[in-house]
């Protein structure tokens, strides 16, 4: 089925190859900035955008605050409902639940609502290897799946395709998997999305058992929250007798009134949409109307090492709303396959390395994936600061390194930026160096990053890795930091 | 021991030094927005849904012009009688899946977001039935409109499956082009009675 995102190249190497693929940075450049005006006039719509997204922030700070209470509260809700609740330390644990639930039912296929949970936790692949197919659903998964390819973008996972290649992949593949593509098919978007429906509805009328994610998940009522647009969702919510959701830990809010803030915050973010299309809520069982079975597996998988980590554990807090990967320059030119994981850009570069540890040379070249220009926390509905995660791994890459007898060029560049991080002072006075060299790369770049933004070329040095495969945007004249400190934490409206 | 204890003593080993008390700022209103039923109309048909008004009186009239030829399934609760229409007892999937179109009521509506909230209630129905058929012809009334998404949330009782329809199904998966209509109803239909 779809491809893994195990054995990846480093970000350096992928991204290098990403960068040499025009028709992928052409799609991505159309994607984010399409999505990203979208989303900037609909937030512009709402007055108190800034107040809305702190009380974003405090529903998703104060559940993490008090996790273990939460989510005993929403087992309990969940049980009262009639749901059955399963707990998986790890992806291993979460696919066996969901397989042996489909295999009780004698069930060879499962249908799938896009969900990132899912797959984090490869569930696709677990599931074949037990001889259950797995039928993705949204059109861009299905894409994805025929393609025999990795999603690039959360929110838009095909966007690297475009209409032509996805004409050719549904008259090479459908038809291998259930109900062909019509011999007449064109490669108008409208015709494409007629042809998933047909070929996707046969699956759906047929299928026992549906796997889904949950956007949110309610304590104090037991209520799931999925979020969509194409309807697949809730065709899969609605019609199979069964549903296993599988739910990150981090999903949780305590109460129903919490939904408010996340439910304004997350479309305006996402698609850029006032609301989304469709948003189905669940509550257990519903006697007569929908799944007669209802589970939901609650998935550790990293999240409780991610939660130890003292500045890192607002990254938890986040609602996969994507819009850090659409403002994200790095992002723009190497796409989403670069980052070698199903969580991409910015929230990728921190994430990973936060849920898996450091240990491997992929993960720990992600934290590099990022010029600090602080662009991702300015939109970040519930306010994490990613730069000053990505800063704080950094500093774990480096300390992973430490034992090494022969220092890399990368450990070497990191071995200094430890020095840099450990010390506040230092780090004021390093940033402000790269200020200025900013300033003077600036001067003398040769190219311009979408934007408008001076990129620098290749960096001597150790710095050479990373520039040798991108040009490096040049470091912006005045440091988070610095702007931070200059307008008050960007509380009196200072944009620049 | 258990993955559930292990995964419960891992979080609270994780946040051993946090205090759990944090204050949530509330989350703030949206300005008095006048004309909440006029936002209602101009915010559904943003999304290219069609919204036809009209009297108590002439309602029945209304939706059946909205539905010519197309054969319906209504919900036991509709509270209206649509011609030739399947009341819904059950029916499969399947069964559904032959029927060109749906008339339910609805829970609420939300003015700031053109937003359309089903509870699921007799009068609206199972979730299939509304899912499956390819026009969904929605009545909405006046009365129930609200101005955005908290005072909807203070109405809705979570323990009812609730489904939020904000304009037909749409994707922009091919190249960011937006195409209206997937697998959900194809056509959505609003009649606002008021
Ligand atoms: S980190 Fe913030 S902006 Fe990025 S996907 Fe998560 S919630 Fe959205």
């Amino acid at each position: 089925m779809s491809g893994t995102f195990v054995g990846m190249p480093a970000f350096p190497t992928a991204a290098r190859e990403a960068l040499a693929d025009t028709q992928l940075r052409r799609n991505l450049a159309h994607a984010t900035h399409t999505i990203r005006d979208k989303r900037a006039r609909v937030v512009a719509e709402v007055e108190d955008w800034e107040d809305l997204r702190l009380a974003g922030a405090g529903v998703k700070e104060a559940a993490l605050r008090d996790l273990a209470t939460h989510l005993e509260t929403l087992e309990a809700s969940l049980v009262r409902a009639g749901a059955t609740v399963h707990w998986a330390r790890d992806a291993e644990e979460a696919c066996a639940i969901v397989a042996d639930v489909a295999r009780r039912h004698g069930a060879d296929e499962v249908v799938k609502v896009k969900s990132m949970a899912t797959q984090e936790i490869g569930l696709n692949e677990a599931l074949e290897a037990e001889g259950i197919a797995a039928w993705e659903t949204d059109l861009a998964e299905l894409i994805v799946q025929l393609g025999d390819d990795l999603p690039s973008h959360i929110l838009v996972p095909a966007i690297h395709r475009n209409r032509a290649e996805i004409r050719e992949i549904f008259r090479r593949r459908m038809a291998d998997v259930g109900r062909a593509a019509p011999d007449d098919l064109s490669d108008e978007p409208g015709v494409l999305a007629g042809a998933a429906r047909e070929h996707l509805r046969e699956k759906f009328l047929r299928a026992k058992v549906a796997v889904s994610g949950a956007n949110f998940a309610v304590a104090d009522t037991g209520t799931l929250v999925v979020v969509e647009s194409e309807g697949n969702g809730r065709m899969c919510l609605t019609l199979p007798e069964v549903l296993v959701s599988v739910v990150g830990i981090e999903k949780v809010v305590a109460t129903w009134s919490d939904l408010d803030p996340m439910l304004r915050l997350l479309p305006r973010s996402s698609t850029g949409e006032r609301m989304n299309p469709y948003t189905s809520t669940w509550t257990g069982v519903t006697p007569g109307d929908g799944p007669q079975e209802v589970h939901v597996v609650l998935l550790d998988n990293g999240r409780t090492r991610a939660l130890a980590d003292e500045v890192g554990r607002q990254a938890l807090r986040c609602i996969r709303c994507s819009a850090c990967l659409n403002v994200c320059p790095v992002y723009e030119r190497v796409g989403g396959h670069a980052y070698g994981s199903v969580y991409p850009g910015p929230i990728g570069a921190i994430l990973n390395p936060l849920l898996r540890g450091v240990s491997d040379e992929q993960t720990a070249s992600l934290p590099y994936a990022s010029s600090l220009c602080g662009a991702c926390f300015e939109v970040c509905p519930v306010r994490i600061d990613i730069p000053s995660v990505l800063v704080d791994q950094r500093a774990a890459v480096v300390d992973s390194h430490r034992g090494d007898r022969v220092p890399k060029a990368e450990a070497a560049a990191m071995k200094a930026a430890a020095w840099t991080f450990a010390d506040a002072r230092r780090l004021r006075w390093a940033e402000r160096a790269s200020g200025l060299a900013g300033r003077v790369l600036g001067r003398f770049s040769r190219t311009t990053l979408p934007g408008g933004r001076a990129a620098a070329g290749r960096l001597p040095g150790p710095g050479a890795g990373w520039t040798g495969a991108r040009d490096l945007p040049a470091p912006p004249a005045e440091s988070f930091r610095e702007w931070w400190d200059r307008t008050d934490g960007g509380q009196d409206g200072d944009r620049r | 021991m258990s993955a559930r204890d292990e995964i419960l003593g891992r979080v609270r080993a994780a946040l051993a030094d946090v205090s759990p008390a944090v204050s949530v700022p509330a989350a703030p209103r949206v300005p008095d927005r006048g004309d909440l039923v006029g936002l209602f109309v101009e915010r559904v048909e943003d999304y290219r849904a069609v919204v036809t008004r009209c009297a108590e009186a002439d309602l029945a009239s209304v939706v059946a012009d909205v539905l010519g030829t197309a054969r319906a399934v209504v919900p036991p609760g509709l509270g209206l009688t649509v011609a030739d229409a399947v009341v819904d007892e059950g029916l499969s999937a399947a069964d559904l899946d032959a029927i060109d179109a749906v008339v339910t009521r609805a829970a609420v509506g939300i003015a700031e977001t053109g937003t359309i909230v089903l509870d699921h209630q007799p009068d609206q129905g199972r979730r299939a039935i509304s899912l499956v058929p390819d026009l969904h012809v929605c009545i909405v009334d006046e009365s129930q409109v609200v101005a955005d998404v908290p005072d909807a949330i203070a109405l809705l009782d979570p323990a009812r499956p609730l489904t939020w329809i904000s304009g037909p199904s749409a994707t922009s998966d091919i190249e960011l082009d937006r195409v209206e209509g997937v697998h959900g109803p194809r056509t959505l239909h609003v009649v606002l009675v008021g």
